[in-house]
């Protein structure tokens, strides 16, 4: 994986939104990100982090305030034709697959539409029924005229990523995937979603709340808050030994983990509109809290002095000064 | 004796494509400042159970069995009583909670109007303390009662949800869903919130989830629906890892433990899809999804038998314990 | 939801193309929709309400030849009642008042039809382009809605048509051109809950780009609401026409249930007594606006999304 150009990249990416009050949401703040070839990362965290922003931003359904995204290390451009070659090369699967498909198109018509928009000829109904095939949608004719109505929802969701796999697209963007579905089908469609990435080479951004669906299937793991990604690195070690306070408070209230006494954060996080001053989580962090900064010496950063953008390399590391200040004193 | 207990209930929908069986026959017992989760997932028939608590069903449905709360049973009381009955010894903290709030009245008018209509006397004074009483038993100033529901945020909603289900002092509480479409850390507020309320003020808490996770940190007891009946019940603990019918094991699997490598790369699921309430398969319910069937599945349906080394526990599964051993509902 | 079950009536020996089996499920989709017409009652009243109309619509020079509405060769006594030789008496001229409802369907209807036609072509194009596009585009589009929607239609209808003369393509042009408001905002309100969708999206990451998405899934999902709100604008259509000619803007040389209203009240009908000449019209007026009502409130129900 080293020295390969990665699939998709962010460099310094910021994206913002005028909200209606007037006042500007930094949605996304400064990310660094990186899938590589064949590689399946998960973006972790929860509601108004910014991640399905940035998930939006990658795919050019978003044009960014600042930065860049680089697929296979050109720099999207977002003119039409440019932003319609990149469709071919990267694609979406949205969180409700109920309301992804038409439900006056059959599966045909939703599977084929991609190859239809872009006018790659050749035999259609072949390459319609080989995406039905290859998503476990076995015999692919028998589903040619279903109406999504008539499928459930583990069935649906695999249509839509047929539609996606039609382009033969390099890169998968999967927006919680399996969160609408029931429990007992979500290990279908994650083990597909692997299937696709040891048969096709596809990379894949997991975009998920989940940190179990990450320890399942995802190579690395990013977790964001408030905009920017404040730990990231390969999932084992990310999720065994969390070094940013939240990670570690995240991992601590999710119930399937046992190991740990739960710390649970007060309040919710604070809107993109008042991002607080120095570490942005510096507010609700336990860490700060219970002086255990304070010790280290690094409180007045945490309040007053900003981080810089965390590097997307493939280490583990977390944008965080107590966490630094530790490994400082360790080697 | 038990504060809410359901004997052999069966709710069946009519349709215009004919009767469709969301409950197929659920014993339950819940004991004072106990919790019990029940876990399933669409088309198991968990809401709709919820939902004949309060005798919330639908007038088209045919509804056999009883519901005893306190020893009365709600299906069978006059509809004054069930008025007096609804939210003053029962309440329901409804799916959704960010679509159950009425977007055009402040919430703390909405938390008082069950208190009202309970008891016409309090005084408008009266109501608002009340209101702001309970807005700080469930973590929230009490200033929030002028708020408008889109002011709120999810995790607050799903507060005042509770509260409101608080308001006439209950003896029982069923939150269908609770933390569905919240983020982890507000679930883990909302949920030792009601750990909390069992604790101290004695309620009776039955917890509706599909995920078995959740149900297992704030649950004593946990039962498992499938298809409209219950295919495992028992301590907590012994469900959620000692589980011995195959759904509940599936089901278990499906929210891997992280750090176990095991489960690294490896999503577990079932195949096939839970069974439509109208259209279920022959014999045990359970058996095309299931990898451990065997002929007689097919063919036999099966209901609850003991687990003869767990006391308490009890799976509809050929498997576990012997014939004849079948557990009366 | 069994994934077993093809499609049902499909050999499994026949090898058809997704085209040809898509349009067996059309014709099979267009018969289940006849069959839950057929069981709304009121709709089916309408229908034949309408079919009624029709036929005599076609049937006119049949039913009465073309000389009975000259009124150089009028035969009949004046405003005499109904007799047996003519069914609904006469106008001031002598004419067979039945002759001339008959022949007056023909404008009514084709006025109707025509300006409803435009109407809805001009409204759906302005209600799809104002909900898709954003940006001042769909601005002006939603503008230029609002305006014409505030204008009076009366006034706009009277000046239109004295401006541009009275015949029946103007009499169409103007009431087509003054009714498109009402189907244009329909049209984008369901253009705004379409595009919300997360399968326009889809489409858009697909790289579908404006003309996809309208045509592929704003338009068929449109489609339905626009075919029910169709029956109900020709209804208001054929208000508007009658209108127009009653008050002596239509076309003199041409029939309608209008111009007969307003020749019978001119003629002093009303101080004559003579009913069968201000009945019918008026009463015919009634029955078509209530036959298309009852067709289009049936549509909705049929066509009602909760449905699918």
């Amino acid at each position: 994986m080293k020295g390969e150009v990665p699939s998709l990249e962010a460099v310094s990416l910021t994206t913002t939104f005028r909200t209606r009050g007037g006042s500007v949401a930094r949605a996304v703040d400064g990310v660094d990100l990186e899938v590589g070839q064949g590689e399946v990362v998960a973006l972790v965290g929860e509601s108004g982090c910014g991640k399905t922003t940035l998930a939006r931003t990658l795919l050019g359904l978003e044009r960014p305030a600042a930065g860049q995204v680089l697929h296979e290390g050109s720099a999207l451009r977002y003119d039409a034709r440019s932003l319609k070659a990149y469709r071919r090369e990267v694609q979406l699967v949205l969180q409700d697959p109920t309301g992804s498909l038409n439900p006056r198109h059959t599966v045909y018509q939703a599977v084929a539409e991609g190859l239809r928009v872009h006018g790659l000829g050749g035999d259609e109904q072949a390459r319609v029924a080989e995406a039905l095939s290859r998503v476990g949608l076995r015999p692919a004719e028998r589903y040619f005229l279903r109406y999504p109505d008539e499928l459930s929802g583990g069935q649906r969701q695999r249509v839509v990523i047929a539609g996606a796999l039609v382009l033969e697209p390099k890169v998968l963007v999967a927006d919680e995937p399996v969160s609408s579905l029931d429990a007992s089908v979500r290990g279908e469609i994650l083990e597909l979603l692997l299937r696709l990435r040891g048969e096709l080479g596809l990379s894949v951004l997991v975009v998920t709340h989940d940190l179990g669906l990450a320890w399942n299937i995802a190579d690395r793991i990013a977790v964001m808050y408030l905009g920017r990604v404040v730990e990231s690195g390969p999932t084992e070690q990310v999720l065994a030994d969390p070094q940013h306070p939240y990670t570690q408070a995240l991992l601590s209230v999710v119930p399937e983990t046992r190991h740990v006494e739960p710390t649970v954060l007060a309040g919710e996080p604070p809107d993109p509109t008042r991002v607080p001053s120095g570490c942005r989580f510096h507010p609700r962090c336990p860490a700060l809290a219970s002086g255990e900064a304070e010790a280290a010496g690094v409180a007045d950063d945490c309040r007053s002095t900003t981080l810089p953008v965390l590097p997307a390399e493939p280490v583990h590391a977390a944008a965080c000064f107590l966490s630094k200040a530790r490994q400082g004193t360790l080697s | 004796m038990s504060l809410l207990r359901i004997e052999d209930l069966s709710v069946t929908y009519r349709t215009s494509e004919g009767d469709v069986p969301a409950v197929r026959g659920v014993s339950l017992e819940v004991e004072a400042g106990t919790s019990l989760g029940v876990a399933g997932e669409s088309g198991s028939g968990k809401s709709t159970l919820a939902g004949t608590v309060l005798r919330l069903t639908p007038k088209t449905a045919a509804v056999t069995g009883r519901v005893l709360l306190d020893d009365e049973d709600v299906l069978s009381m006059s509809f004054g009583r069930l008025r007096a009955v609804r939210w003053s010894s029962a309440s329901i903290v409804f799916q959704g909670a960010l679509h159950s709030l009425n977007p055009l009245q402040r919430v703390g008018r909405q938390i008082g109007e069950p208190i009202r209509l309970h008891d016409p006397t309090l005084t408008r004074r009266g109501v608002d303390r009340r209101v702001g009483g309970l807005l700080s038993d469930v973590g929230l100033s009490a200033r929030l009662a002028q708020s408008y529901p889109h002011q709120l945020s999810g995790g607050q909603k799903q507060r005042v949800m509770i509260a409101m289900a608080l308001g006439c002092g209950p003896q029982l509480i069923v939150a269908d869903e609770p933390t569905t479409a919240l983020d982890v850390m507000v679930q883990a507020q909302v949920l030792d919130l009601l750990t909390a309320l069992v604790r101290d003020l004695g309620v009776g808490l039955v917890v509706i989830s599909h995920d078995l996770s959740v149900l297992a940190t704030t649950c004593d007891r946990v039962a498992v629906m499938y298809a409209g009946r219950v295919v495992e019940q028992g301590r907590a603990e012994d469900v959620l890892h000692r589980a011995r019918h195959p759904y509940t094991r599936a089901l278990s699997a499906a929210f891997p433990t992280i750090g176990d490598p095991a489960a690294r790369f490896a999503p577990r699921g079932l195949p096939g899809d839970p069974p439509w309430p109208g259209d279920l398969p022959s014999g045990c319910p359970f058996h095309p999804r299931c990898a451990e069937a065997e002929d007689r599945c097919r063919t036999e349906d099966v209901r609850l038998r003991s687990a003869p080394d767990v006391p308490g526990q009890q799976a509809a599964c050929v498997h576990v314990g012997a014939p004849g051993r079948e557990v009366a509902p | 939801m069994t994934p077993d079950a093809g499609p049902a009536g499909v050999p499994a020996a026949a090898v058809r193309s997704p085209r040809a089996l898509r349009r067996a499920r059309q014709r099979a989709s267009v018969r289940r929709f006849w069959a839950t017409y057929r069981r709304q009652r009121a709709g089916m009243a309408g229908l034949a309400l309408l079919g009624l109309f029709l036929v005599a619509a076609l049937a006119a020079p049949l039913l009465f030849s073309a000389d009975e509405l000259e009124v150089t060769k009028a035969t009949g006594e004046v405003l005499a009642p109904p007799s047996k030789g003519y069914p609904l008496g006469t106008d001031e001229a002598g004419r067979s008042v039945l002759a001339l409802v008959v022949w007056g369907t023909r404008v009514s209807l084709l006025v109707g039809v025509a300006a409803t036609v435009i109407s809805m072509t001009i409204g759906t194009l302005v209600g799809i382009g104002s909900g898709h596009f954003g940006g001042w585009a769909g601005g002006i589009l939603e503008r230029l809605t609002d305006w014409f929607l505030v204008i009076p239609f009366l006034p706009l209808a009277i000046v239109l048509a004295t401006v541009l003369g009275s015949s029946l393509l103007n009499i169409i042009v103007v009431i087509g051109v003054t009714s498109w408001p009402g189907t244009a905002r329909l049209v984008r309100a369901q253009t705004l809950a379409v595009e919300s969708r997360p399968y326009l999206e889809r489409a858009r990451v697909l790289g579908g780009g404006h003309w996809h998405q309208m045509t592929r899934h704003v338009l068929p999902n449109v489609m339905p609401l626009v075919l029910a709100n169709t029956t109900l604008t020709v209804a208001i259509a054929i208000l508007s026409e009658t209108t127009l000619s009653f008050l002596g803007l239509g076309d003199p040389f041409r029939v309608s249930w209008g111009s007969m209203l307003d020749n019978a009240f001119a003629a002093g009908a009303i101080s004559a007594g003579a009913w069968w000449y201000l009945l019918p019209p008026g009463l015919c007026v009634v029955a078509v606006v209530l036959a298309f009502t009852l067709v289009g409130r049936a549509l909705e129900n049929v066509l009602d999304p909760g449905r699918r």
